[in-house]
């Protein structure tokens, strides 16, 4: 199924992923292509394979065939086809294009929110301290944490280091940003502000592949909803479409009523 | 009986003491700043490497731990330089010996370390672009050493207190010193109890100074 809008270059290219962890088969040739400026939305029960297609997106998860492309370039493989995996470096190199956000943030406990964010530029991007240190402020001001650039993650709440979590990806200045269910661990009060920020990058134009169960967000921020199930992608089209109460969509259908009782 | 304690020699021979507790420090601090290059070092390999290195540094391990220090201390002493060219000090000796010995330890120390630290950090060590070396020095062993440290402190002090096995080989710290003072004034109980009271208050100045440095890394957690 193609899932693109027509006419417009994929800026990541997802063709015919499939992956299996042993004898479970997590995603089924699965294809997705994501426009530069989009906002993709993922959704589906646990297990369906979402994180794991996004994990590939940068390599952390390698995939057993299918192809992915970022900007034309083969992701984790040397050449589209041959399975020849690229060197370490490479891959560095591959991964900084991208930026990730996780759902248990991961920010690094030895450093300050600026000293997570200045890492990436001063050892990838090559970037002086001072240069760094103003970038990161920059990034700590727009996810609202400026006046926490010198706090450790320990001391920050948990909507506070996700959100240092989203300025230490987009700081890097990727060309797409992966976030992977990124308020799942959050308390209920904290999600709002980490979707604020989410929703004003998706206004500044930053293309992004979203993991979320968040669908009330999902339905007013993305540009597409993929709806995966049993590791393939069972449905796809804009949001009013693939929210719809009434589509035709077994699958579809369950998961929606089954979210709904239990939001509701 | 009638025992009657006398402190006065001791005091009088002091200095052998005083320098005894100095020399054991140094060879400690010597000995453990060795011990953890090696146990990084191995530790590092360990978990990177294949299965045969793997089981050359888990024999390494395994037969240090396994066989007594004094033993070990022997062994480097009086063994090793009967069977290849070799001379050195005691002192030397021991210090070589109790630095494979650190090391050993610490290789187990620091790989349950590295272990430990989260999948999720090095994930997001590769997401920003960083390579193996990078996460490595920037990611992983930082986070290792706040999580070692603790283990690290009480590695460090009872090698101050293995220190006084080195007297089995004439090496002048605190408990050849003891040994000295009892042998020329037959004071043994004074001497034994002042000795004792040095290590004590060695060890917990140690202790202290060290669980300070613990306080301070864990408030950066």
């Amino acid at each position: 199924m193609s899932t693109s809008p027509k006419n417009t270059p994929a800026l990541l290219d997802v063709q015919d992923v499939s992956k299996a962890f042993g004898t479970v088969q997590v995603l089924r040739s699965v294809s997705l292509q994501v426009a530069k400026g989009e906002v993709v939305t993922v959704i589906g029960p646990s297990g369906s394979g979402k994180t794991t297609l996004l994990r590939c997106v940068n390599f952390l998860e390698s995939y057993d065939s299918g192809s992915i492309r970022i900007d034309g370039k083969e992701v984790g493989f040397r050449e589209a086809g041959t399975r020849q995996r690229r060197s370490e470096r490479d891959l560095a190199a591959m991964r900084a294009e991208t930026g990730m956000v996780f759902q248990s943030f991961n920010l690094f406990p030895h450093l300050t929110a600026a000293g997570n964010i200045m890492l990436g530029l001063t050892k990838v991007r090559g970037k002086s301290n001072a240069e760094a240190r103003t970038i990161a402020e920059h990034w700590l001001g727009r996810v609202g944490l400026a006046h926490k650039a010198d706090s450790l993650p320990a001391e920050l709440s948990g909507g506070q280091q996700q959100r240092v979590g989203i300025a230490r990806a987009v700081a890097m200045g990727p060309k797409i940003l992966l976030l992977d269910e990124i308020t799942s661990a959050l308390d209920p009060e904290l999600v709002g502000e980490v979707l604020e920020v989410v929703r004003s990058l998706a206004e500044d134009g930053m293309t992004m592949v979203m993991v979320t169960h968040e669908m009330a967000f999902a339905r007013d921020a993305s540009s597409r909803i993929i709806f995966m199930a049993d590791g393939g992608v069972s449905a796809a089209g804009p949001p009013a479409e693939i929210l719809a109460a009434d589509t035709d969509n077994e699958r579809l259908r369950t998961f929606l009523a089954r979210f709904r009782a239990s939001h509701f | 009986m009638g025992y009657a304690l006398n402190f006065n020699l001791i005091w009088r021979h002091f200095d052998k003491l005083w320098g005894g507790l100095l020399l054991s420090l140094e060879l400690a601090v010597i000995s453990i700043a060795i011990g953890i290059v090696i146990g990084l070092v191995l530790a590092v390999w360990y978990v990177s490497a294949g299965r045969v290195v793997r089981t050359i540094i888990a024999a390494y391990v395994e037969f240090i731990r396994n066989v007594p220090l004094i033993l070990l201390v022997y062994l480097v002493f009086y063994g090793l330089p009967t069977v290849v060219d070799i001379a050195y000090s005691a002192p030397t000796s021991f210090v070589v010996t109790l630095s494979l010995y650190s090391g050993a330890y610490l290789v187990e120390v620091f790989r349950s370390g590295l272990e430990a630290v989260p999948r999720g950090q090095l994930d997001a060590g590769k997401a920003i672009g960083l390579t193996p070396w990078q996460r490595l020095l920037n990611v992983r062993l930082p986070t290792m050493l706040r999580i070692t440290l603790p283990a690290l402190s009480n590695t460090f002090i009872s090698l101050f207190k293995d220190t006084s096995v080195a007297s089995v080989i004439s090496v002048p710290e605190l408990t050849y010193g003891a040994q000295w003072i009892n042998f020329n004034t037959f004071r043994i109980v004074e001497v034994y109890l002042v000795v004792t009271a040095m290590y004590l208050v060695t060890g917990y100045i140690l202790l202290f100074a060290l669980r300070l440095v613990e306080r301070r890394f864990r408030a950066a957690r």
